[in-house]
């Protein structure tokens, strides 16, 4: 197989400075689920988002699994994945990251979840949505002064993962160069 | 204006112009050169090498220069310039088996091929200072010997020939890296063993010796003790083969130890195994016997409850830079706690001194 | 120092100090354990709040470091100037300015804002440590919210000196969930740890990292006929007249004569600079 000129363009130009920003975007929209923060500066190949794209480069690296969901799993993504992180790539049962569109990371049952005496050991899906704004479900827990609102695609699949708390999967949701957060911590309600 | 005990900025460059001056020492002695470290200080390289997991005596030597002799703080720069290092890949394992040895010694046999080496050793020195080394002078050269041509075979071989030796099981799985991956219980015996090699030798000596003084004595014979050199490879994927890329010398110490057996199994002697960075054969020594005493549990036997059993312990306070580090924090500022503790025992004391001055008066009445 | 990365760690070491962050925001007060770097500063002198700082910082941000409450002990100066070399970032002593702060012992008297993070230096991550040494135990009794121990030992206190005998680093419960060491800030701050800022806690030599997002319910541990006090000295500040900041106690003479001042440097030359002044501040200028 040969790789194409794209695989080797669209990351970082400056990584240590821009995953840092990155990170920081990222973390502040963990922390407060409900905040919708913007991120740029790289060229992922499509259907992966920008904000998808970033997420990517600043976390996952050949310590990391992560698993490629459904239209996600193109040899265009795989390669521009494996060329800037190393990364390798694994099933849903083994990832410690996935991507792809919300419908196509369902089931959320094989994610691992982590145990009782080391919750920390769970996945993180980034989970491409066709809309993120702040307006929708009600949050509420960590992070969250009183209620936030944010548009989520499935009230039911992220309440339940949030009954598992401690235990449960952590998300970001990303929407061309916008993502936010939800960790296992917040409740999420219908209107 | 009231200054509190604080130092500034020019206090820590004042302090650090001072510990500069106070290394070199008197100027009217010739400077030590790293050179001379590496060359006439080499015990003190190793175990520099050892403990701070980086084999390379060029920076050990300048390591226990900069420290002014004091190893742990050497062992401390070393590790702090390790994990800056970029990490290429992994080496093939090295094969001890193939070692050229300077020193090759079994308490367990007589005599075995390869012959008993005594090597560069203090054993047999009559521990009298010798004043001909405070005056100048050459040393004369040491009788020189045709090197063994073929490899010497370990002892413990000769045992396992006659499975009167449990078998190391064979695994070509990648072992664990303590320094990538964080500490949890219960810990493999390639975590342990890493942990050890890196641990400092005066904890592990004492160790090893409660082991020997019946805190989970586990009787343990020198079946073999080998100090030379091996060449390290490393598999280049783009040559598809392996290269030599250097040579290190290591110290490898296998004990015999108590046997074990059952109604089912017949009875064989267990292993106890250290490995470590250059000539530094008390610790390889100690890093055996506390291997043995911590298998207690995949042998089968008792836990005696014994210091050296105790896998958590003993791989927590082995790292003499965490240790000494934690140790010595407590010189800095804690003054916001003292002063939280001072604020309640007055308060206690306070309170104490008035329901005694009520009891008193109840009493009275 | 140019031979070294941004902020001193390399990439990976951050990637994967920042996985452990994000983990420890979503369960909030559990203790992530991570692969510790070796720091070119000794274990217990604060490695986990620097390779947490390390981790986060980025060139656009202002940093502060304290130790005691204040900018010019010897430590922060060395924390402080370690930033500035590795990471170029700005620094101030001024905690409204900063955009991150790492300490030592305390919480600023400033209340935090959502745009400001709090690293803390840990010692000991694990609150159940001085009644449990083995991790394997402690662990456990965490999954398991077996916290019972923990109340036992308050209680002990109690029946002993009629009051609970924990005076800094008194244990928290996060979130309804974990039992947390606020690493050892005197009692007096914990009220502060529920707060706007991002707060994340590193022990280097323990490696664990630990984080309380902002809005999260922090309850310290007592009894209802016992409830928690965050004390003080009971003085206002000799320089600053402050009656409601944390204050060292400094011996100013031979015959043992006392003054009491804010154990927040940055707080207390503030209210000076404002007008404010204590007991003692015209005989000292």
């Amino acid at each position: 197989m040969t790789l194409s000129g794209a695989v080797f363009g669209g990351g970082f130009c400056d990584a240590p400075v821009e995953s840092a920003r990155a990170f920081r975007t990222a973390m502040s929209a963990l922390a407060r689920p409900g905040e919708i923060g913007v991120m740029g500066g790289v060229h992922p190949p499509a259907p992966m988002s920008v904000a998808a794209g970033i997420l990517v480069l600043t976390l996952c690296d050949p310590d990391t699994g992560l698993y490629l969901a459904g239209d996600m799993d193109t040899p265009e993504v795989r390669d521009w994945v494996t060329f800037h992180t190393g990364a390798p790539l694994v099933s849903a049962n083994q990832a410690d990251f996935a991507l792809g569109r919300w419908q196509a990371l369902l089931p959320l049952a094989p994610y691992r979840i982590g145990t009782p005496e080391y919750p920390d050991q769970s996945a993180t899906l980034i989970a491409e949505v066709a809309v993120l704004e702040p307006s929708g479900a009600v949050l509420s827990g960590p992070g969250i002064r009183d209620s936030a609102l944010l548009s989520v695609p499935d009230v039911a699949a992220l309440r339940a993962n949030a009954a598992e708390y401690p235990l449960g999967l952590d998300f970001f949701f990303t929407c061309g160069d916008r993502l936010a957060g939800l960790p296992r911590s917040t409740r999420v309600s219908e209107e | 204006m009231y200054v509190a005990v604080k130092g500034g900025e020019r206090a820590i460059d004042n302090a650090h112009a001072w510990l500069a001056e106070e290394r070199r020492g008197d100027r009217a002695v010739a400077e030590l050169s790293p050179e001379q470290i590496r060359e006439q200080l080499g015990l003190a390289v190793n175990r520099v090498m050892a403990e701070g997991s980086l084999f390379d005596p060029d920076l050990a030597a300048l390591a226990i220069k900069q420290a002014r002799g004091d190893l742990i703080e050497a062992v401390f720069l070393i590790r702090a310039y390790r994990t800056t290092l970029p990490r290429f890949g992994a080496t093939d394992p090295v094969d001890t088996g193939a070692m050229a040895c300077d020193r090759r010694i079994s308490a367990t046999f007589k005599d075995a091929p390869g012959g008993q080496v005594l090597g560069p050793t203090f054993d047999y020195t009559h521990r009298l200072l010798d004043f001909k080394l405070a005056a100048e002078g050459e040393v004369p050269e040491a009788p020189m010997a045709e090197p063994r041509r073929e490899a010497t075979p370990h002892i413990t071989d000769f045992l396992n020939n006659e499975d009167i030796i449990e078998r190391e099981p064979v695994s070509d799985a990648t072992p664990g890296d303590l320094t990538r991956v964080p500490m949890a219980f219960p810990a493999g015996r390639d975590i342990r063993l890493q942990s050890l090699a890196r641990g400092d030798e005066g904890f592990l000596l004492g160790m090893a010796y409660s082991t020997q003084r019946g805190y989970a004595r586990n009787h343990a014979f020198v079946g073999e003790l080998r100090i030379g050199r091996v060449p390290v490879e490393m598999e280049i994927p783009e040559l598809g083969f392996a290269i030599e890329i250097g040579e290190i010398e290591l110290t490898e110490c296998e004990t015999v130890n108590q046997f074990k057996g059952s109604k089912t199994e017949p009875p064989q002697f267990t292993r106890g195994y250290g490995l470590v960075f250059g000539q530094s054969e008390r610790k390889a020594i100690a890093v055996a016997l506390v291997d043995r005493a911590l298998r207690w549990e995949e042998l089968g036997e008792d836990n005696q409850g014994a210091p050296a059993q105790d896998a958590e312990f003993v791989l927590s306070h082995a790292d003499n830079i965490q240790a000494t580090g934690f140790l010595e924090h407590i010189k800095l500022p804690h003054y916001v706690d003292f002063q939280s503790e001072l604020e309640l025992v007055r308060k206690l004391r306070a309170e104490a001194g008035a329901s005694a001055t009520l009891a008193d008066r109840e009493a009275a009445e | 120092m140019n031979a070294y990365n941004f902020a001193y760690l390399d990439e990976q070491t951050k990637r994967m100090i920042r996985r452990a962050i994000l983990k420890g925001l979503a369960v909030p007060g559990y203790q992530v354990p991570f692969a510790s770097r070796e720091m070119p500063m000794p274990y217990g002198w604060g490695t986990g709040g620097v390779q947490v700082s390390a981790a986060i910082l980025t060139p656009e941000d202002r940093f502060k470091v304290i130790d005691q409450g204040a900018d010019d002990t010897t430590n922060a100066v060395s924390i402080r100037k370690f930033f500035e070399r590795t990471a170029g970032v700005a620094v101030t002593e001024r905690t409204i300015e900063a955009s991150v702060i790492q300490t030592r012992h305390r919480i600023p008297e400033t209340p935090l804002r959502a745009d400001q993070i709090l690293v803390y230096q840990v010692p000991i991550p694990e609150p159940l440590r001085f009644l449990e040494p083995r991790e394997t135990e402690t662990r456990k009794m965490h999954s398991l919210q077996e916290y019972g121990l923990m109340h036992v030992k308050l209680y002990e206190d109690i029946s002993r000196h009629g009051a609970i005998a924990t005076s800094y680093a008194y244990p928290v419960r996060v979130a309804g969930r974990y039992v947390m060491d606020p690493s050892p800030i005197p009692k007096f701050d914990n009220p502060k740890l529920e707060s706007e800022a991002i707060q994340l806690f590193g022990a280097g030599r323990e490696q664990r990292i630990y984080a309380v997002p902002p809005h999260t319910r922090v309850v310290s541990l007592d009894f209802e006929d016992h409830p928690f006090e965050p004390t003080k000295a009971e003085h206002d500040c000799d320089l600053c007249g402050a009656a409601d900041s944390y204050l060292d106690e400094v011996i100013i003479d031979d015959a043992g004569g006392r003054m009491f001042v804010c154990s927040d440097a940055d707080f207390c030359r503030g209210r000076r600079e404002a007008g404010q002044s204590g007991a003692k501040a015209g005989a000292l200028s």
